[in-house]
Formats: structure tokens, sequence, C-alpha cells
């Protein structure tokens, strides 16, 4: 079940959530909505559930056009931050409880809520309470909550939000697995780029209300639309500096930049990942800065370096696998400055 | 012993302990106590005749019987009022949260009186419902119509902090699992506040029970019709009965300490199930 949002805008008060947005969910797929907090991700999750009603534009699922439909009548899987679990009801009770509300037989019931008991694996815990549980198995509850009715299509608001680190970690696995397995069209909202980037098999990267860029992960890792994305997939390094006759002078760096031929000088904004810079000790004939390592952070799976070019002035992030040989000096995205 | 010294972190316990308990024993223990001792002063016949007699028995029955009725219409009224005030943007919403207190600040004779007032068969709502039959001053149901505003005001204040503290989002959950209104109210949200309802149901009762002012003026004091408790304890007073009247005062006592203490097991109960 795809789902269309078309041309959307949704005002609070002066605050504009949304503006004049349009998205595309291919049936099937898993979508990440990633953006800084107030860029609209929340709301425009709400709106397809249904929670939130827009001021204009259309929310399709498939050819189905339910912008005016009750919630309720959507059919929607809806995971919350906070898991939203029914305190009183074990977990059992909890996961039945959409099947309950629809009048389901009793020996139905308890064969779908097994079912997912299974697939969440906390079989063995129906009879517990929600309070009894660890913020993992809460959220895994939500889910099998949201599944068990078998929704349309199913939409997670930061669903490993307020979760641990090393939990979320699992999740997000268990997650993207859990999609395989059952193909339902999914949408989650996450302002973390590499939660978005592992789980989801579509990106749209948010902004003030509007999207930046939507596509693949990879391609949105590769060719990052604006400075905006750049900065907000991370670790980007600025320079400022000139560019002119088809190369850049980026304070000290000089690097070729055939995009621009001109002979007149302009004043240019490059911004350069951290992956895409390398660390040598000598001087290989490339071009170059000087830099002093200022920080090393081993942990994970890169290891990330802070430097700091005194002669230029600039503090610099790297980052490259041990052992590994990181890309070299790729890409350079420039803003183009005003002419002078 | 000397391991066991000030290992906590807090400093002042023993003194806000003695505190507590000198306060306790100055305001509550020690007129309880002179209470039963005043009462003891009679032969233990003189004390069942006193207390088991038919008026005294009618007493208590109508006591505890109003009370109850009284304190469940609040919980059906209270809770509505409580999720009004706590859902509804209402330019009004700040007189309506201001009425609510009325009752804790006005005297209860004054209420007393004037639902009184308005009950009597030529009083402004008296005139129309007397005709159907329905009596509301100097009967039974007015001492339930009074008992009702003055514990109204303790359900809604004991459930307007739980109200609010409850997350929109188990409705909006329960709403996406296609629930209507009524499953989500009668599955999900009256369930979450029930522990609360509990409490504030033995507030008002409680309250209730030891309502005299109000009562007096509304319920006409009819020996074995509408003569509450604490109006025969009065009754004997004024007849110089000191003895039998405590005897009565510790009877009502003891009904209210095991009923409190019933609700409070009950309200233990249902927090542990509801963790």
């Amino acid at each position: 079940m795809s789902i269309s949002v078309k041309d959307v805008t949704k005002r609070f008060g002066d605050f504009v959530a949304l503006d004049h947005l349009s998205v595309e969910v291919p049936s099937g797929a898993l979508l990440a909505l990633l953006g800084p907090s107030g860029s609209g991700k929340t709301t425009l999750l709400r709106i397809i559930a249904g929670l939130e009603v827009a001021d204009s534009g259309t929310v399709l699922y498939e050819d189905e056009d339910v912008t005016n439909s009750r919630v309720r009548d959507r059919n929607v899987g809806f995971v919350f931050q906070h898991y939203a679990l029914f305190r009183h009801m074990t977990v059992f009770e909890n996961i039945a409880f959409g099947l309950r509300v629809r009048h389901t037989p009793k020996a139905q019931v308890k064969e779908r809520v097994h079912e997912l008991l299974k697939l969440i694996q906390l079989e063995g815990l129906e009879r517990s309470l929600p309070s009894q549980l660890s913020g993992g198995q809460r959220q895994r509850v939500a889910l099998a909550r949201a599944l068990a009715v078998q929704p349309k299509v199913l939409l997670l608001d930061e669903p490993f939000g307020a979760l641990d680190a090393k939990v979320r970690q699992e999740l997000r696995q268990w997650l993207r697995r859990l999609h395989e397995e059952i193909h339902v069209t999914s949408v989650f909202v996450t302002h973390d780029q590499e939660e978005a980037f592992e789980v989801a098999d579509r990106v749209v990267i948010m902004n003030k209300g509007r999207i930046e860029q939507a596509g693949t992960p990879q391609e949105i890792f590769e060719q990052p639309a604006n400075p905006f994305v750049m900065d907000f997939l991370g670790n980007v390094n600025v320079f400022h500096g000139r560019v002119s006759g088809g190369r850049a002078d980026l304070g000290g760096l000089n690097v070729e930049y055939p995009e621009y031929m001109d002979r007149e000088s302009r004043e240019a904004t490059a911004f350069v990942r951290s992956h895409e810079l390398d660390i040598q000790r000598v001087r290989n004939g490339r071009p170059a800065l000087q830099a002093n390592i200022v920080h090393i952070n081993p942990a994970g799976q890169v290891v990330k370096v802070r430097l700091h070019a005194e002669q230029f002035g600039v503090w610099l992030n790297s980052s490259s696998r041990p052992g590994g040989c990181a890309s070299s000096f790729r890409t350079i995205k420039f803003e183009g400055g005003g002419d002078e | 012993m000397t391991t066991d010294v000030n290992r906590r972190v807090l400093p002042g316990f023993a003194l806000s302990l003695g505190y507590t308990m000198f306060y306790l024993s100055l305001l509550v223990l020690i007129p309880i106590f002179a209470g039963v001792v005043k009462a003891s002063s009679l032969s233990f016949q003189n004390f069942w005749d006193a207390v088991s007699g038919d008026r005294a028995v009618a007493a208590y029955t109508l006591t505890v019987g109003a009370s109850f009725v009284s304190a469940a219409i609040d919980i059906v009224i209270g809770v509505l009022v409580a999720w009004v005030l706590v859902r509804y943007q209402s330019p009004l919403k700040g007189i309506f949260d201001a009425l609510v207190d009325l009752p804790f600040a006005l005297p209860t004779a004054v209420a007393g009186l004037v639902y009184s007032d308005l009950y009597v068969e030529n009083g402004w709502l008296g005139r129309f419902l007397v005709p159907l039959g329905i009596q509301g001053a100097y009967s039974r149901l007015g001492i339930v119509l009074v008992l009702t505003f003055i514990g109204f005001p303790f359900v809604v204040r004991t459930l307007q902090p739980v109200l609010e503290n409850l997350e929109t989002d188990i409705e909006e959950a329960a709403a996406c699992l296609g629930a209507n209104r009524w499953q989500t109210v009668t599955r999900v949200l009256l369930p979450a506040v029930w522990p609360a309802t509990i409490t504030a149901f033995a507030l008002a009762f409680a309250r209730a029970l030891g309502e005299y002012g109000s009562v007096v003026f509304i319920s006409g004091n009819m020996p074995y019709r509408t003569e509450i408790a604490p109006v025969l304890i009065v009754a004997r007073l004024e007849e110089f009965a000191y003895g039998e009247a405590t005897a009565i005062a510790v009877v009502l006592l003891v009904i209210s300490l095991v009923t409190l203490f019933l609700i409070n097991l009950l309200e233990r109960w249902s927090k542990q199930s509801h963790a």
C-alpha cells in the first residue's frame, strides 16, 4: 500500500510546520523522515496517520483519499516514542487491544497474539505488565500491538528515541529484519542520520517544513543536494575561499575545480566530509594542509580524528577505518558566494 | 551498634519523626483517646444501650448510606468536571476552576440553608420538583444533595493532576488501533485513573461522614428518618447525656476508621495491579 502526500501545509499559529510538502512512499518501502527537531517530520507522520489534520493538501493510501477519514478508520499501525502502552493491561491484553475492539473471536485473538509474541521474541512474558518490562521490550510490545490488526501502513515516531545506545542498535537491526519479513509500507521519524541510513531503504531529509532531499541512502550520501543536507549528514569541514579559472583556493588548500572556469574570482564555501579527508604523515604531492592531531576517538568502526591546521586557523574532522584506506579527497561542494 | 550511626543522607530524621508524632498526638490521638475515656465512664450496659438503640442504628445507617451515595455521585460528576478542566480550553476555565473550590471555603451551614431554601415547596427548584414528588428539602435526598456538594471538590482536586499526567498518546494509540471514543474511555482512560478515583472516593466519603453543618439545615433532623449520627450526638449533648453522646461518637469513629482502612487496602491493591 503506497502513501502519497500531496501539497500538504500545516500551521500551528504563526509557526509553519509543513510548507506545501509532497512526498511519495512506494508500496512496501521502509522510509525514514530525517531532520532536526522542528523540521516538521513528526507533524508529517501524524498527518499521514490522521492524528493531525492538514490545513490544505491531500493524503492518499494507494488511490484512496484518506485526507478526511478518521484515524480509527484508516487502519494504521502507529508506534509512539514513549511506547504509549496501556499500563493497566498485561502484554497480552495490550497486543490484543486492536483485535478486541473489533470483536475478534477469542480463539483467533489468542492465536494472533501468540504469533506476534513469537515475532517480537517475548514469549512467556504475556502476563507481565508494561512496568515490568525494559524499554526495548516495551517498544517491541508497542510494535506488536500496532501490527496485530494487520495495518495498511506502519508509522513509527522516533521509535528508538527513548532507548539507550545498545538497545537502540539491536532494535534497529531487528526492525530492518522484521520489515523484510512482513513488508508492510513503513515510515519512521528520526533525527539520527545514522539510524535513518542503517534502517531505511529510502530517506527523506526535512528542514523547516520542506523536503531538502529524498532518495536512497546511497544517493543522499554520495550526492548531497545542498549544504544543509551535507551539514546534517554530519562531520563536515567547511572551508572558505575563492574560485577562479578552474581552481579553488581554500585557505592554503589549492584544488582543482573544473566546474568554474571563469577567470573572475568568486567567493566560495567548500564542504568536505570527514571521510573524504586523508591523513598522511608525509606530503605526497597532492593538495594538502599541514595540521596537528588534537584528539583521536578510536571508538566505533571508524576512527575519528580532530586536527588543527594552525597556520590557516582551521579545525578539521577526519575519519578513517583503522587499517583501511580512506577514499581520497573527492567531493567538494560549492555554495556560490556573491560576486565581488 | 556504632557502625549503625547516622547512615542517612538526609539529616533530622529523629527530629521530624518526633515532631510528626507530637503533632498527630496533640491534634488527633489525644482527642480520640479522651473520647474513648469519656465513653468508658458508662457501664457496658449503658454503652450498649446508647449505641444499639433503634434511633442510633438508624442514624449510623443513614450517615454511612448517604455518605456512600453522595461520594458515588461525586465521582461521576467530579471525573467529568476534572476531565473538562484538564482537556478543554475555554476563556471561562479560570472561573470554573475557582468555583470548584467554593465548597472548601463556604461555611457548610450556608450551603445547607441555600439548598433547603431552593428545594422547599415554594423555592426556585422546589416549586417544580415537589409537584413531581421529588422532596429535596427535609428529606434523605436533601442530605445526599448537600453531602455531594461538600465532597465534590475533593474528587476534582484529586483527579485533576492524575488526568493532567495522563499522556494523550494512549488515547491516540487506542484510536489508531480502531477503538471508538466509548471504547477508549471505558477500556483505556477510566482504568488508568481508577486508583486515583478510589482515593477521591475515600476523601469525599470521609468528608461526608463527618459533615454536620449543612445537613442540620436541610435534613429536618427527624429521628429514625433524616437524623444523621453527628446530629444525634448533638441532640444527646443538648440532653446533657455526655456519656451517650461520646459513645455514639466512638462508634462513628470506629465505622470511619474501618471504612477508611478498607478503602486504603483497596487503593493499595489497585495501585499494585496498575503499577
